[in-house]
């Protein structure tokens, strides 16, 4: 599909064309933190930053989220019945959500859209009303490492749009027909902003600075690196809190809870972490996951092994580098993978 | 001494009880991968000493680390760290023949949200170089030295037991107790409000958290076997967002840490949403220093006021 270019002062039109018909988000400063925020306008958008503290999943998978309804009581005629909760009523932009998020959600396709029998009805409806227009990162951070995970800085996987930053324009990148419905009516990008967006994208490549090794990773059996004696002192200094597996874009794990007051009732969904011990105890009392170092090795098993071998190589880790920032004790998932690889 | 020649001494010692056998462990802290980072680290041989550092910014309670081990361990102790492990003593937590106290006077730990704050929200911080009472922030394209004093941790600023309260080695030596701060005019900020107005307050200051337990899992003294919140049968605290369930946790775990919080800060350092946890803890430690006359982990034999009953405890506030 053609690219486009947006000129910079036809960004308001552009974001006021998108608002017509839908809901945009896009990154806020708000007080000292980066957050996803409702724009009103054009000038509320935010076009030099890093990436937004927390991670956008929250859009397509709630932290806690009601998934139906249902009375507590068995003598009404539609009590213990489950009312499925409404679908989403509005199409929605994610508007400069930066490549590695979206291919985060790219990566959660796989995951919670499998097959019909697996195709998780509360992520699909939202993913199908959201549209992605990301912001190639001209600048990285020096956590970023995502190159070295089949991402990257102007990576498209994932996204409707990618806008490149070529100074007075950008570049509009056109990667579905959804994206290019979005972009109707924007004038045909020349060879020239080709050429420019393309020096960006290896000079944002080059500035990532660090990385993982996962060839070994990829090659070696399961039960080899289950057992490497690494893992008994990675997670000496792991304080099995759930910041990681919160902040991560890729990280999906949650806990079904019924709840009632009365005779409402509701089944609700909510973030749940492997870090956690109760995250696997067995109503037996029995933990399979009994320490820490169960607990950490899951979570780098789980991302840099176990994905891979079950979705055809993609890795379950995008190099956003949230965890590395985070982390209160500084675990720093490159130096742990660079072990697993070693 | 300035903290590099503290994180010389600290190595040497270690490596001299590790190589002597004096201790199987050395548990210490070791520099990050991100500027403001220094991370718990555990030193099993004289080689691995060699890693050991010390700076402004060592924010983990190492206490944590060093209850119910089997082995013996040394632990590098701030005034702080030394407090907990005296609580851990006085909660039968660690055995003191098991454990060796390498006593650091605290410099006052650095804040990396202030210092974040200082340079610009959003702003990539590549570099933190300690000098002197400043510190040397640098970036992409910036460069600023901001007054190490202006962006310490807030318990730091108002500690009043900044040396060890327990050593067997003492590195360098002793220096001031306090920074000038004073607890009692900031412990409590919403002593002065209505109910309403508290909650208001309250609302507002965790409306941030994500239930991610960091401040809980980083804190001594939550080592119960399980969680109140992890309770499932029964299950005493519900799992969502909603403002019940999160200020249920927040509460309680405050609750369960009266007669006991050392204000060593390590829940607000380890919070990523940099939540101020202190605002419910510090209230907590001030009513049991007024009420009981009590400041935990000063006295490894003293009998915390949770812990007994007198006929005439101070019943005041139960009306």
């Amino acid at each position: 599909m053609a690219d486009k270019i947006l000129a910079k002062d036809q960004v308001a039109a552009f974001i006021e064309g998108l608002q017509s018909d839908r809901k945009v988000y896009a990154p806020a400063l708000v007080g000292e933190k980066l957050v996803w925020s409702q724009v009103q306008g054009a000038d509320d958008v935010l076009w030099d930053f890093t990436n937004t503290d927390l991670s956008p999943k929250d859009f397509f998978f709630p932290q806690t989220e009601c998934m139906m309804r249902f009375v507590n009581d068995p003598a009404d005629e539609k009590g213990m019945i489950m009312q499925a909760e409404p679908e989403l009523d509005e199409e929605r932009v994610l508007l400069n959500i930066r490549p590695c998020d979206g291919k985060a959600f790219g990566v959660l396709d796989l995951i919670f859209c499998q097959d019909d029998y697996t195709n998780d009805a509360y992520w699909r409806d939202k993913r199908d009303k959201t549209a992605l227009i990301g912001l190639a990162c001209n600048d990285p951070c020096p956590t970023c490492f995502c190159t070295s995970v089949g991402c990257g800085p102007h990576n498209q996987a994932g996204l409707d749009l990618l806008l490149v930053d070529l100074g007075d324009s950008f570049l509009v990148q056109v990667i579905t027909e959804r994206g290019e419905a979005l972009a109707d009516g924007l004038p045909e990008a020349d060879a020239e902003a080709a050429a420019q967006a393309g020096e960006l994208k290896a000079a944002a490549e080059g500035a990532i600075t660090s990385g993982v090794a996962t060839d070994k990773i990829a090659e070696r059996e399961v039960l080899e690196l289950f057992e490497l004696p690494m893992w008994d002192r990675v997670h000496e200094s792991c304080l099995n809190c759930g910041t990681c597996t919160f902040y991560c874009p890729t990280c999906h794990c949650f806990d079904i809870q019924d709840e009632v007051v009365g005779l409402d009732g509701r089944r609700v969904r909510n973030w749940d972490y492997c870090m956690s011990w109760l995250f696997t105890v067995h109503g037996t009392g029995h933990n399979p996951r009994p320490g820490k170092k169960e607990r950490v090795r899951q979570r780098f098993m789980h991302k840099f092994k176990y994905i891979p071998l079950k979705r055809g190589g993609e890795i379950g880790c995008v190099g956003c580098g949230r965890c590395v920032v985070r982390c209160p004790v500084n675990i720093d998932v490159r130096e742990v993978v660079n072990q697993m690889n070693q | 001494m300035d903290n590099q020649a503290i994180a010389e001494e600290i190595r040497s010692l270690a490596k001299k009880l590790l190589a002597d056998g004096v201790v199987d462990c050395v548990i210490g802290y070791t520099q990050g991968t991100v500027p403001m980072r220094d991370r718990p680290y555990f030193a099993y041989s004289p080689e691995e000493a060699e890693n050991l550092t010390w700076s402004s910014f060592c924010c983990n309670n190492l206490a944590n680390f060093a209850r119910k081990r089997a082995d013996k361990v040394a632990v590098v102790a701030q005034g702080c760290v030394s407090r907990s492990l005296v609580n851990h003593i006085v909660e039968n937590q660690i055995d003191r023949d098991k454990l060796v106290v390498i006593g650091v006077p605290s410099p006052g730990m650095v804040d990396h949200n202030k210092v974040q704050a200082a340079v610009g929200a959003g702003k990539i911080i590549t570099e933190v170089v300690e000098d002197g009472d400043d510190l040397v922030v640098k970036g992409k394209g910036f460069e600023e030295r901001i007054a190490r004093k202006t962006v310490l941790r807030d318990n730091c600023f108002t500690c009043v037991q900044r040396n060890p309260v327990i050593v067997d080695h003492m590195i360098g030596s002793p220096g001031d107790d306090t920074h000038g701060g004073d607890i009692d005019k900031v412990a409590a900020p919403w002593e002065k409000l209505s109910a309403e107005e508290r909650w208001a307050a309250f609302s507002e200051n965790f409306q941030d958290c994500i239930r991610c337990y960091a401040c809980r899992d980083a804190c001594p003294l939550c080592y119960c076997t399980v969680c109140f919140v992890d309770e499932s049968n029964p299950q005493w605290c519900g799992k969502t967002q909603d403002e019940a369930d999160v200020a249920t946790f927040h509460i309680l775990r405050a609750f369960h840490c009266a007669g006991r919080c050392t204000d060593c800060g390590a829940c607000e350092s380890a919070c990523p949403q940099g939540i101020k946890m202190r605002r419910l803890t510090s209230k907590i430690e001030k009513d049991i220093r007024e009420l009981y006359d009590y400041r935990p982990g000063m006295d490894p034999e003293a009998i915390p006021p949770m812990s007994v009953y007198r006929p005439d405890d101070p019943q005041d506030f139960i009306k």
